[in-house]
């Protein structure tokens, strides 16, 4: 087996567009969450969302290359084009090398309702306009970026739901590791606008607490009463050691393993034993037993359930030493984002020496309090760290990777 | 509505939708050749124009137009038929 590498990473989300503001937000930790008003009118149980400036795509990206760009493309363009830059790969690379994208996805809701209105006014559905089809559909993103970067290798969606992101990076390594390619542009994409998460919404699984939407993600708090749904993009550029090497790259990490496996269980409610093979098998994969793990980022979205059956899982593989936070405490709940951004995150935190602080975490919990939750940001060197990702379904993803 | 509305809205259009330079914009420029307009933008040509003059092109009249004298003139007849 090849060993893995991540020599490029780029980021725009709700605490901040790039890697700069990303990591500081991170560090003092500053809660993306806000309240949209539009919510309120369309009748939302919680108007609470993560908000973001949508990127100005006309001043360097053609028309053409615009056409099919969906909301959630528009973010991991600008995601992409900073990991690019680190790993110091351009245009003029992928064209003289095969470079494939595994990017995690799983909706598209504006372009599809744009569409059905349309059609529904002109019964013509040739009236409905040409980029619509490819913002539409669940690989609008892997389409739209393998066009525009024209790579050769490689090339599909990883529809997971909250875990889309994080199976991509798995993927990935599986690729990469097997010598089936040797770089993968990875990530994670999540679109933001209200109509995506109504029926979400629908379900009563979001926070009320409008009255401080800054304390409403209380991942492990003992007083949470649901998660926040968020946004935006990271991308990765991950390939073999080798050719990081021959590039004369800096690697930023390592990708020691991905575990995975699924519940067998329920659509919307985790348990604890799937979760727990995810990161058992982690571990096996990359032949390291708990106590090597200096930190662990919880998927923990600050759902009342999900949190407790985490809580026990983390506890029965590592016992209560491991540092611990969930990072979706600032940033809201970034969904088929969320597994790439937290390996982003976790990155930021071992090239700067900090934990970054699973904020609004006041009183433990039953289980919660046998974990050790870092509520407020540590000075920490972080060598190995896992990232926990689930999803409805029950799919679980967990990667560890190690600092370069 | 006359000629020069007709040829005012639809290099607007094809400046503003299009990103099309106005520089390259003249009655002998061809669609494909000149102004660089694909197959797919040919579908956001048709939904484009019946929102401004409110028909719907064919993919037959599109034929009949490789350039923009014809289809100005195309318009300008068909709005004031």
């Amino acid at each position: 087996m090849r060993r893995v590498v991540i020599t490029g990473t780029g980021i725009y989300s709700t605490i901040g567009t790039n890697l700069d503001e990303v990591r500081n937000s991170l560090f003092v930790g500053k809660s993306g969450i806000g309240i949209d008003p539009f919510r309120k009118e369309l009748g939302f149980m919680s108007p609470l969302t993560g908000i973001i400036a949508p990127p100005d795509l006309k001043q360097i990206l053609h028309r053409k290359l615009r056409k099919g760009v969906s909301e959630q493309g528009e973010y991991a363009y600008m995601a992409t084009l900073e990991a690019m830059a680190q790993a110091g790969v351009d245009l003029e690379y992928f064209e003289k090398n095969e470079v494939g994208i595994l990017f995690g996805n799983d909706s598209s809701t504006t372009p599809v309702i744009d569409a059905y209105n349309k059609i529904i006014e002109k019964k013509d559905t040739s009236l409905v306009g040409a980029g619509s089809i490819f913002q539409s559909m669940n690989s609008t993103v892997s389409m739209n970026l393998s066009v525009i970067l024209k790579l050769r290798g490689v090339n599909f969606t990883v529809s997971a739901a909250c875990a889309s992101g994080s199976h991509a990076i798995g993927l990935a390594h599986m690729f990469i590791s097997q010598g089936m390619q040797d770089m993968i542009i990875c990530g994670g994409a999540q679109e933001i606008n209200a109509f995506s998460m109504g029926s979400f919404d629908g379900i009563g699984a979001f926070s009320k607490r409008i009255d401080q939407p800054t304390k409403a993600v209380r991942p492990f708090d003992r007083d949470r009463d649901g998660l926040v749904p968020s946004g935006g993009a990271a991308a990765l550029i991950v390939e073999s050691y080798e050719s990081a090497q021959k590039r004369g790259a800096k690697i930023l990490a390592e990708v020691l393993s991905y575990g995975f496996s699924s519940n067998g269980d329920h659509l919307s409610v985790p348990n604890v034993s799937g979760p727990q093979i995810s990161l058992e098998r982690a571990l096996k994969m990359a032949n390291l037993s708990a106590k090597d793990v200096d930190y662990v980022n919880a998927h923990a979205t600050s759902t009342p359930v999900g949190d407790s059956n985490e809580a026990q899982a983390i506890f029965n593989v590592f016992g209560g030493k491991t540092p611990i936070s969930s990072t979706k405490s600032m940033t809201g709940h970034e969904m088929w984002m969320g597994g790439a951004s937290e390996i982003v995150y976790s990155i930021l935190m071992m090239h700067n020496d900090f934990i970054a602080p699973n904020i609004n975490f006041n009183n433990p919990d039953e289980f919660s309090a046998q974990i050790n939750i870092i509520p407020q940001t540590i000075h920490k060197n972080l060598n190995i760290i896992l990232s926990n990702s689930f999803g409805f379904g029950g799919t679980n993803s967990s990667l560890i990777i190690k600092k370069g | 509505m006359n000629r020069t509305e007709v040829v005012e809205i639809v290099n607007q259009f094809l400046i503003e939708e299009f990103e099309i330079d106005p520089a390259v914009i003249s009655e002998d420029a061809q669609f494909i050749d000149d102004l660089d307009i694909d197959s797919l933008d040919f579908v956001d040509i048709v939904v484009i124009v019946e929102k401004h003059f409110k028909f719907k092109l064919t993919a037959e009249d599109l034929s009949k137009m490789p350039d923009l004298r014809r289809f100005y003139d195309f318009i300008t007849a068909k709005v004031n038929a």
